[in-house]
C-alpha cells in the first residue's frame, strides 16, 4: 500500500491507484483521481456516473455490467469515455472509490 | 555474472529444443552490455530479476505475481494487462510487470523491417522480451512499467501505425489461418476478411461492452489450422457445396507410387505402398467414394466435405469450385459450466467483400441478443445452453436445419409456444369438468 497526500487528506491505494476501502471515499478523492485519469474537470455527468457507481455498489456489492451503467445513466459508452478517458472500469470505478475490477482483464 | 543464482532452471538449458531460459540469459547479458548504447526506459536488469523470481516459483511450486492488476491507455478499456511482483524488494526489475497486446498481421507474415522496428521500440521501453505469439493470435510484449505505456502506445500509433489488442470483456483480436495466401485449401480468402472484421469492430475491441469475452477465427477449411471451431465464439469454416474436382491421371500417379500420400508427411516411416482402397476409399467417413476400373468417383451429396481424402491426395482432388464457409458458435474453454466446441448455426454462406450479409444477419444479430440477455460473465456459448438453440436461432432468423443438430433429442420435455396449440394454453377448468367428474 502506498499513501498519497492530498488537498490534505491522506489515502491509502494499490499500485494501480484503487483506494483501499470503498468508506474512505470523499471530494477530496475524486479531485485526485481527477489529476491521475486524464480528467480536466468534474462536471455534473462525471458526479452521475460517480453516484450510480456507489448506489450500485452499496445495493449489490458488486459494480453494475456496462450495459446496465449505460442504461441508468443514459449515456452511452462512446460518451463515457469522452468523460473517463480510460473507461468505465480504471476510471469511473477508480473516482467512485469501488473496488479494482478482477478478472482476465 | 549472472545477478541471481538459478540452479533449477539452468537444468532447462540442456537438451536439444530451443532453450527460454538460454534466450532470457542472452537478452539480460545484451542488456548489461548494451553495446547499442540504449537509453533504457524500465530497469536494465529486469531479465535478470524476472529469471529470478521464476527459479524462486521454481522451488518454492508457487507464482510470485500479485492478483490481477489494472492499467492501460486513455481511450481504451484493454490491450494491456497489469501485473506486479509480490517480492518487489528482491526483484525491483520487475516490480512492475505488465503485457502490452499488439494486434498482429492476419496471418502473421512480417517483414524484418517491421520485426526489427518494434523490437528497437520494445528493447527501449520495455523488457526486451516478447511472446510470439499469443494464443488468440497477438504479439506479446511482456513486460514494463505503467508509466512507459502511454510512450508505447503513442511510438507504435505514430511511428509504426500500429494499435493495441483486444483484453477483457470485448472483440478479442480476431486470427486466422493463413488462407489463400499458401493454402491450395483454402475456401475463402482468411486474410481479408479477418482484417476487415477487425477493422470493422474496433470500438468493440477496444472498449469493453460485452458481458465476457467474445472472439472470431477463421480457418479456410475444415482442417482447421487456426482451431477456430474450439477457440473463438464465432468460427468460420471454410467448405464448398459442388463437386470434389478429381484429376484422374494424378489419381493414379498417386496409385503408381510417383507421388507420395499426404504429400510425403508420413515419409519417416515404412507404411508400404499406397493403398487407395485402404488408405482412402475404407477411410472415408461416409463411404461415398469408389474406384473401379482405374477411375475414382465421389457421390457428391453424401460427402461430408471431411478433407480426408484431399488431404491424402492433394495432387489429385481438389475442393470445388462454389465455396464459402461453414459458421459455428458457442466454443469456450471450461470455466464455469463446461467445455464446448462450436455448434453449427449456418451450414453455408458466401464469404465475399464487404462481408455485409455475415454482419448484418449473423454477427450483429448475435451480439444484439447476448449484449441484452447475457449475464455478466457469461460466454455466448453458455447464453445458448441457457436460453437454448432455438432462441438463437430466432434472433438471427436461420431455419432450423437437420445439419444443425447431431442427432435429435431423446427426452420429451418439447416446449410449443401458444400460438402453436389449436386453442393456446387459455383453458377453463369448468369447462373440463363438464366433460370430467372428480
Ligand atoms: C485468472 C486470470 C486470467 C484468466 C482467466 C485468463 C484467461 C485467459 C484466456 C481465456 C486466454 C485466451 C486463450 C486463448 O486464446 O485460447 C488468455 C490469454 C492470455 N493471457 Fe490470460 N488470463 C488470466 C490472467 C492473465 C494474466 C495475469 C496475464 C499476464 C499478466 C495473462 C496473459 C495472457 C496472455 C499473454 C494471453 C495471450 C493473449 C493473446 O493470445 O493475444 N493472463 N488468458
Ligand atoms: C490459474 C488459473 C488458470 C490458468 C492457468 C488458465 C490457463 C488457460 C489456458 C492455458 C487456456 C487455453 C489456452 C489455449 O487453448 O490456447 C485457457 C483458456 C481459457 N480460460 Fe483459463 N486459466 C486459468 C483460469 C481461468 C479462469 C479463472 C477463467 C474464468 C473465470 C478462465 C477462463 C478461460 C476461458 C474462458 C478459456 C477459453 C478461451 C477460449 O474460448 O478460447 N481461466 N486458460
Ligand atoms: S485451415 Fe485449411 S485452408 Fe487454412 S491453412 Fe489449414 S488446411 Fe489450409
Ligand atoms: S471429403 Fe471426406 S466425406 Fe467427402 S469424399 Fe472425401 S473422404 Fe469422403
Amino acid at each position: 500500500m502506498e499513501t498519497i497526500e492530498y488537498m490534505g487528506k491522506t489515502f491509502s491505494v494499490d499500485e494501480d491507484g484503487f483506494i483501499d476501502d470503498f468508506n474512505n471515499w470523499c471530494p477530496e478523492w475524486e479531485q485526485w483521481v481527477k489529476t491521475v485519469e486524464g480528467i480536466e474537470e468534474i462536471n455534473d455527468e462525471h458526479r452521475k456516473l460517480v453516484t450510480v457507481l456507489r448506489d450500485y455498489y452499496e445495493k449489490n456489492g458488486i459494480a453494475p455490467m456496462v450495459r446496465i451503467l449505460s442504461k441508468v445513466t443514459g449515456f452511452k459508452l462512446k460518451h463515457i469515455y469522452e468523460l473517463y478517458p480510460s473507461g468505465p472500469g480504471k476510471g469511473a470505478c477508480k473516482m467512485a472509490g469501488l473496488p479494482k475490477p478482477t478478472g482476465c482483464v | 555474472m549472472a545477478k541471481h543464482e538459478t540452479p533449477l532452471i539452468d537444468q532447462l538449458e540442456s537438451g536439444p529444443w530451443p532453450s527460454f531460459v538460454s534466450d532470457l540469459k542472452q537478452e539480460a547479458e545484451s542488456r548489461a552490455k548494451n553495446e547499442k548504447n540504449i537509453e533504457y526506459q524500465i530497469p536494465q536488469d529486469c531479465c535478470d530479476d524476472l529469471l529470478g523470481v521464476l527459479e524462486l516459483s521454481y522451488k518454492h511450486g508457487r507464482t510470485h505475481w500479485k492478483h490481477g492488476g489494472i492499467v492501460g491507455v486513455f481511450g481504451y478499456g484493454g490491450g494491456v494487462i497489469g501485473r506486479y511482483c509480490d517480492q518487489p524488494e528482491m526483484f525491483p526489475g520487475v516490480a512492475h510487470f505488465h503485457t502490452m497486446r499488439v494486434s498482429q498481421p492476419a496471418g502473421k507474415y512480417y517483414t524484418t523491417k517491421y520485426i526489427e522496428d518494434i523490437c528497437d521500440l520494445w528493447e527501449r521501453r520495455g523488457s526486451g522480451l516478447t511472446n510470439m505469439h499469443g494464443a488468440t493470435g497477438d504479439i506479446i510484449f511482456l513486460g514494463t512499467t505503467t508509466p512507459q505505456l502511454e510512450e508505447v502506445f503513442w511510438e507504435l500509433g505514430h511511428n509504426l501505425n500500429q494499435d493495441l489488442g483486444g483484453s477483457g470483456s470485448n472483440l478479442r483480436t480476431p486470427s486466422d489461418c493463413l488462407g489463400e495466401s499458401r493454402c491450395e485449401f483454402a475456401c475463402f480468402d482468411t486474410q481479408a476478411i479477418c482484417h476487415d472484421l477487425t477493422n470493422e469492430y474496433q470500438d468493440e475491441l477496444h472498449r469493453p461492452a460485452f458481458p465476457y469475452k467474445f472472439k472470431f477465427k477463421f480457418d479456410g477449411c475444415p482442417n482447421c489450422c487456426v482451431a477456430a471451431i474450439a477457440r473463438s465464439d464465432l468460427a468460420f469454416i471454410g467448405t464448398w457445396r459442388d463437386d470434389i474436382r478429381i484429376d484422374q491421371e494424378a489419381v493414379k500417379a498417386y496409385i503408381g507410387g510417383e507421388i507420395p500420400p499426404n504429400a510425403g508427411a508420413h515419409a519417416g516411416r515404412d507404411w508400404g505402398p499406397f493403398d487407395i482402397q485402404k488408405e482412402v476409399i475404407d477411410l472415408c467417413p461416409t463411404k461415398c467414394m469408389r474406384y473401379e476400373d482405374g477411375k475414382l468417383e465421389i457421390n457428391t451429396p453424401e460427402c461430408t466435405r471431411c478433407m480426408h481424402c484431399i488431404n491424402v491426395m492433394p495432387r489429385a482432388l481438389r475442393v470445388g469450385n462454389d465455396k464459402g464457409a461453414s459458421l459455428m458458435v458457442g466454443a469456450k474453454a471450461p470455466i464455469l459450466d463446461g467445455a464446448q466446441m462450436a455448434t453449427l448455426l449456418v451450414p453455408f454462406i458466401k464469404v465475399e467483400p464487404p462481408y455485409t450479409e455475415i454482419k448484418e444477419t449473423v454477427i450483429e444479430p448475435i451480439w444484439d441478443w447476448w449484449m441484452e440477455e447475457g449475464k455478466n460473465r457469461e460466454r455466448l456459448g453458455e447464453l445458448i445452453k441457457r436460453e437454448g438453440m432455438q432462441k438463437l436461432l430466432e434472433v438471427t432468423g436461420f431455419k432450423a436445419d437437420p445439419r444443425m443438430i447431431q442427432e435429435p433429442r431423446s427426452n420429451p420435455y418439447v416446449f410449443w409456444k401458444a400460438d402453436e396449440v389449436p386453442g393456446g394454453f387459455e383453458r377453463d377448468i369448468n369447462e373440463f369438468r363438464k366433460f370430467h367428474q372428480r
